[in-house]
């Protein structure tokens, strides 16, 4: 077991704990977005920092990738802590302000003004469509592509990935995207694979067993 | 894209095979194509989804074909503040494309890198591999007269790497050489070689290190022939094989003492020459 110490209450907790776990197991909460329980840690978009160590050593981390460590000293609210938060959520809101999900931690973290130049994108770089996709629906049909200002997510060739079963997963765990799912084809908004009236996941012999995000969807309305 | 095949199999399970494999593939056809991405994927087992973002990371790779001739320039940081940026302005006038543009007739693509490694020598232009330092605007129709000729082309004269070598044949010792066919200045080593449903004469550049050949057939990219010498119809194959592509090396005695081997396949640039050895 390891010993820490969190906003000054000695804990014990099991090696390979993230920060992130131990302080939320025990009431302290930690704002997340890229973060999400059965997706590997990512630590992308560093809401939930914290600060570790003492005096002019300390420093902050992502706690949703740092593991705990013995004799480590957590603050997961301290005044450097909520300023950096704050940042974060400003950065977030100049580059995706309409998302619902920022929106709301905008709100619950008292930002109030956003006083950089205002963009629109409709990702954040999160990743959790990526790792959904490989990890839970074990598909690996969209994946970041380029590199820097130029990083994207996205199909191979931007053409419909023949291992997508259109089962909704990315879109469902989206925090930013408000556009719904475009799919390969930017000329439409929705792609309208259930509503098109012939779904894919119809052919796909053994879909009964996968799982599926669209609700309601065409699809299961018409096979029942 | 059989050629993709071999590619990959060559390099599988290899230590950051991904990147070899690409970079040879883009070696052989200019760019990525889609569909030997789809191959690389399925022999390897990896998704496309991530080699598509191994091809779209890295500036490197291109996943449009490109032009004969490569132009690359430099726009890091220490060429910028030398004044890069009008290097690439100028080069694009002239070329009348943009940075990743490649011309109409297919001979020049232009692309922008930050940093090739230089910079202390900035601005830095890279021609087909070749570097040129200190770049000014007044040097640019020079370096893309010099790069359409062909920068890879050695001037036998004045260029000391190159010498030629007599050589015959490692069975008959019957001389090679055609002093009737001439090729850079130099007669040229004559053999006949046979490939596919091909059989023909063969002539070889006599000047080590350069690759120039001329054939009867015209020789696919990759393809290995087997050599053999005009005289003697023995083939000519050594007991080694290529380090850098596997495919049979190829013996010949060099007059005055030791042997030269080159490779059988079109395309692998593998040579050497060991002075003291003999065929075994
Ligand atoms: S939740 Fe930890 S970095 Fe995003
Ligand atoms: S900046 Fe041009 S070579 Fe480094």
């Amino acid at each position: 077991m390891i010993n820490l110490t969190l906003n000054g209450l000695p804990v014990e907790v099991e090696p390979g704990t993230t920060l992130l776990e131990a302080a939320t197991f025990l009431g302290f909460p930690i704002p997340t977005l890229c973060h999400m329980e059965g997706l590997s840690p990512y630590g992308a978009c560093r809401l939930c920092v914290v600060e570790i160590g003492e005096g002019p050593r300390a420093k902050l981390v992502s706690s949703c990738t740092y593991r705990a460590e013995q004799g480590l000293k957590v603050r997961t609210s301290s005044a450097r802590v909520v300023r950096a938060r704050r940042m974060v959520i400003e950065l977030l809101l100049a580059s995706c302000p309409q998302s619902k999900t920022i929106q709301d931690l905008a709100s619950a973290h008292g930002v109030r003004q956003q006083r950089f130049r205002q963009e629109h994108e409709d990702c954040i770089m999160c990743g959790r469509c990526v790792r959904m996709c490989e990890e839970q629906m074990m598909a690996k049909a969209i994946g970041f592509q380029g590199r820097g200002e130029h990083r994207r997510i996205g199909t191979p060739f931007d053409k419909r990935s023949e291992v997508c079963r259109l089962c909704g997963g990315c879109i469902s765990v989206c925090p930013a995207c408000q556009l719904r799912c475009t799919y390969s084809d930017p000329d439409k908004v929705i792609c309208g694979g259930c509503a098109n009236l012939a779904p894919p996941c119809l052919e796909k012999p053994g879909f009964d067993d996968l799982m599926c995000y669209m609700k309601p969807c065409v699809a299961c309305e018409i096979s029942k | 894209m059989s050629g993709v095949g071999q590619i990959v199999d060559r390099h599988l399970g290899e230590r950051g095979e991904l990147i070899t494999i690409l970079e040879e593939i883009q070696a052989k056809y200019s760019y990525l194509p889609e569909e030997a991405l789809r191959v690389v994927s399925e022999r390897t087992g990896r998704s496309l989804t991530d080699i598509y973002g191994v091809a779209t990371f890295y500036k490197w790779f291109s996943l449009k074909p490109r032009g004969r001739h490569l132009l690359t320039c430099c726009l890091g940081t220490a060429c910028h503040v030398r004044g890069a940026p009008r290097i690439a302005d100028e080069l694009s006038r002239q070329l009348g494309v943009r940075a990743g543009e490649t011309t109409p007739d297919g001979e020049f693509t232009l692309e922008t890198q930050n940093c090739l490694g230089g910079c202390a020598l900035g601005p830095i232009v890279v021609a087909d591999g070749h570097y040129f330092s200190n770049v000014a605007t007044s040097a640019i129709p020079r370096i893309l007269e010099r790069t359409k000729e062909g920068l890879d082309r050695v001037d036998a004269r004045t260029d000391e790497r190159v010498f030629p070598v007599e050589v015959s044949c490692a069975r008959c010792n019957h001389s090679l050489m055609d002093p009737g066919s001439q090729l850079e200045g130099q007669p040229a080593i004559r053999v006949t070689i046979s490939f596919g449903q091909h059989h023909g004469w063969l002539l070889l550049s006599s000047l080590y290190g350069s690759y120039t050949i001329e054939a009867q057939h015209e020789i696919p990219f990759d393809e290995v022939a087997n050599f053999f010498c005009p005289h003697c119809h023995a083939e000519l194959r050594g007991a080694s094989d290529c380090a850098m592509c596997g495919a049979p090396m190829v013996p010949m005695i060099v007059r005055g003492g030791g042997v030269v081997q080159i490779c059988a396949r079109r395309g692998c640039r593998a040579h050497m020459l060991d002075l003291n050895g003999s065929v075994s």
